[in-house]
């Protein structure tokens, strides 16, 4: 497999097996738990790299997942103690263990390469370079072989979990009645994040594993609310980001870690600003729509109000309305346009006269209003 | 050794100082952060300013601490606009817009840094370092330039305290009052970006999160009063301070950050169960005591 090829594999698969294992994550509102462990894991490969007596992938792996798992039980210990919320418990306990971690680096392993900058950027460009050979067959790149499996791990468990996973973050209280035991599943769930964010970490760095497992489940909500739809969308959306930052970074050659991660949040950033619906973009649209909307709504129920009394030819003369209503002249304009194109008012010299579509319009939202 | 050395020592008063007024701009800081529950937004500014880092030297060619730092204090103040347009604008829940705007900076960051590397000058040595912190490499001119941007952050504070208390607590009630919220709360933002940049080249932007928050969580358990809350948790900032710099250079191969910040979770620590005010070992005493009348 040549080296080029192994690392878009390897990018490929991080953001595929990422950006599934982050849907849940993103749905409970525990992003910012992924970046919590994939700092505080340092001091879990140190351990294992003394319980192991060298480097050893297997008793690092299991070191890094203990002391992510061992994270989110302090936040949530601290959380339950109730003297602090959570984001603070967070923002005390990784530092600490990466605290914790960097003391024990320099005072033991200082001539030991674990380098904590490293540590944060993280370099994919090394992944061919490991490579696993079983029986003298060389069978690609080992964090290939990592990240693939921690997708399937996380396939497996959405598959067997779905319903008690969907039920206990949509509604916890429920979950719980029901004899589901959401503490459990929370743990489990919170270990195979916490193996998700080792694999992704030693492959991609920290920093990238973060971005890899929050932000396509982040970008995937922008465009449905269909959970399968999300799940599928996030997986699609890791993955092209992934090849995207790759050809990118190789084309400019520049870091492909860094890449990737600009890459999902210009991914991100474009769809909080362009996505139908949901966007900043068709908000902004919408509630301008709806301000002119409404004002339009607020005419012809004045109009109504007025319609066949002594007062009606007063009341509905245009120069009338900028006083009765507080409106600017260009605003009547406008408003009264709107009007007209709903079909509801219609202009007889300086007068406004009601349509039957509008009286019924006003009539209509009056009693909607009341209901 | 002795511990006098504090004022006669060149490196120790350098990093004793240092690390003791990031402790003081921290701890006062954090304390609105934490009430505000934005205590890992520090987190998410610290990574924010590598970009700004790169952008600032690539565009004056300077790795000068007050160029850096106005780079780091810009790229962490549009990092931190972008923050509160994806919670002001979106439905994304504050954790995940956290870490969109932290990786996104910090991955973008990076690309930067290689760009950076490319380039012929050997000067861009170490540019990366201005992030992860080194306070044992302090010198006096960025002694005093801490300093100085932290008296300016003080007087602030105290001059509109009284305004930053009533914001803190009741946003609504300010806004009844009077009072510009939407330049309050800017404010506040702008000067928790001079606390995280003063304390970039300190701690590093890993620890920053804990300088923030620490202080105040632990002072949080002895009072009530804002007030007090802010002069225990600047205390605790620069005993913790002083003490991490005199453990580091003390000790052979520690690092003065994570030393700072190990100081600072044993006060927290000790905090949490035994504080004055809602101390953990209190309320079981006291629970305990309730359920023994009944028996």
């Amino acid at each position: 497999m040549s080296g080029a090829l192994a690392i878009a594999l390897v990018a490929i698969v991080a953001g595929a097996s990422c950006g599934l294992a982050g849907v849940f994550l993103v749905l409970r509102r525990l992003a910012m738990m992924s970046d919590a462990i994939s700092h505080a894991i340092l001091p879990g490969l140190v351990a294992g790299y003394f319980f192991a007596r060298g480097p050893n992938l297997i008793a690092a792996f299991l070191g890094a997942t203990a002391a992510g798992v061992l994270t989110v039980f302090l936040v949530e210990t601290i959380v339950r103690m109730r003297r602090l919320k959570e984001d603070a418990a967070i923002g005390l306990v990784f530092p600490a263990l990466f605290a914790i971690g960097v003391l024990l680096v320099s005072r033991y392993f200082a001539n030991v390469h674990l380098d904590t900058d490293a540590v944060l950027y993280g370099e994919i460009a090394l992944a061919p370079f490991d490579t696993w050979n079983v029986a003298g067959r060389n069978l690609g790149p080992q964090s290939l072989w990592v990240l693939a499996g921690l997708g399937l791990l996380n396939a497996g468990f959405l598959y067997l979990f779905f319903k008690e996973l969907k039920l206990s973050t949509f509604d916890p209280g429920l979950a719980e009645i029901l004899g589901f035991r959401p503490g459990l599943l929370h743990y489990s769930f919170m270990t195979i994040i916490a193996m998700t964010t080792v694999g992704a970490f030693s492959a991609v760095g920290a920093i990238l594993a973060v971005a890899l497992i929050v932000i396509p489940a982040v970008t995937a909500s922008f465009w449905t609310t269909r959970l399968p739809v999300v799940i599928v969308l996030s997986i699609g959306i890791g993955a092209f980001a992934g090849l995207l930052g790759y050809g990118a970074a190789t084309a400019i050659d520049v870091s492909i870690s860094g890449a990737i991660a600009t890459t999902l949040g210009l991914l991100v950033g474009g769809s909080a600003l362009f996505a139908p619906r949901t966007g900043f973009v068709a908000q902004a649209l919408l509630r301008r729509r709806q301000r002119w909307a409404f004002a339009a709504t607020a005419l012809v129920i004045h109009l109504a109000h007025h319609r066949g009394t002594d007062a009606e030819v007063e009341e509905s003369r245009l120069d009338h309305l900028q006083a009765e209503l507080g409106w600017s002249s260009d605003e009547v304009n406008r408003i009264v346009r709107e009007s007209e194109e709903a079909g509801w008012t219609i202009r007889e010299g300086d007068r406004l006269v009601l349509t039957e579509t509008g009286a019924r319009a006003a009539a209509g939202r009056l009693v909607a209003d009341r209901a | 050794m002795t511990w006098t050395e504090v004022f006669t020592d060149y490196t120790l008063r350098n990093v004793a100082l240092g690390s003791a007024i990031l402790g003081v701009v921290s701890g006062v800081l954090g304390t609105f952060a934490v009430l505000r529950r934005q205590g890992l937004a520090g987190d998410a500014l610290a990574h924010a300013a590598l970009p700004g880092i790169c952008l600032a030297y690539l565009a004056t060619g300077s790795k000068a601490a007050p160029v850096l730092m106005l780079g780091a204090a810009l790229a962490g103040w549009v990092g931190m606009v972008i923050l509160i347009g994806f919670l002001r604008r979106t439905r994304v829940d504050p954790g995940s817009a956290l870490a969109i705007v932290l990786t996104t900076f910090f991955g973008f960051g990076v690309v930067l840094l290689t760009v950076v590397q490319k380039r012929p000058d050997a000067g861009q040595a170490g540019l990366d370092k201005f992030l992860f912190g080194q306070a044992a490499a302090l010198v006096q001119d960025q002694v005093v330039l801490m300093a100085g941007l932290s008296v300016v952050v003080l007087v602030l504070i105290a001059a509109l305290f009284k305004e930053f208390k009533v914001f803190v607590f009741d946003v609504d009630y300010a806004r009844t009052l009077g009072l510009p919220t939407g330049r309050l709360g800017a404010l506040l933002t702008a000067l928790l970006v001079i606390a995280i940049v003063i304390g970039l080249n300190t701690v590093g932007d890993v620890l920053m999160s804990a300088m923030l928050v620490a202080p105040a969580a632990a002072a949080r358990q002895w009072t009530e009063s804002l007030g007090r809350m802010i002069l225990l948790a600047a205390g605790f900032g620069a005993t913790a301070g002083i003490f991490g710099a005199l453990w580091s250079v003390s000790q052979d191969h520690t690092p003065t950050g994570p030393a700072i910040v190990l100081i600072l979770s044993l006060l927290v620590v000790v905090s949490l169960l035994f504080g004055s005010s809602r101390g953990w070992v209190w309320e079981r005493v006291r629970r305990h005591r309730q359920s023994g009348v009944g028996a």
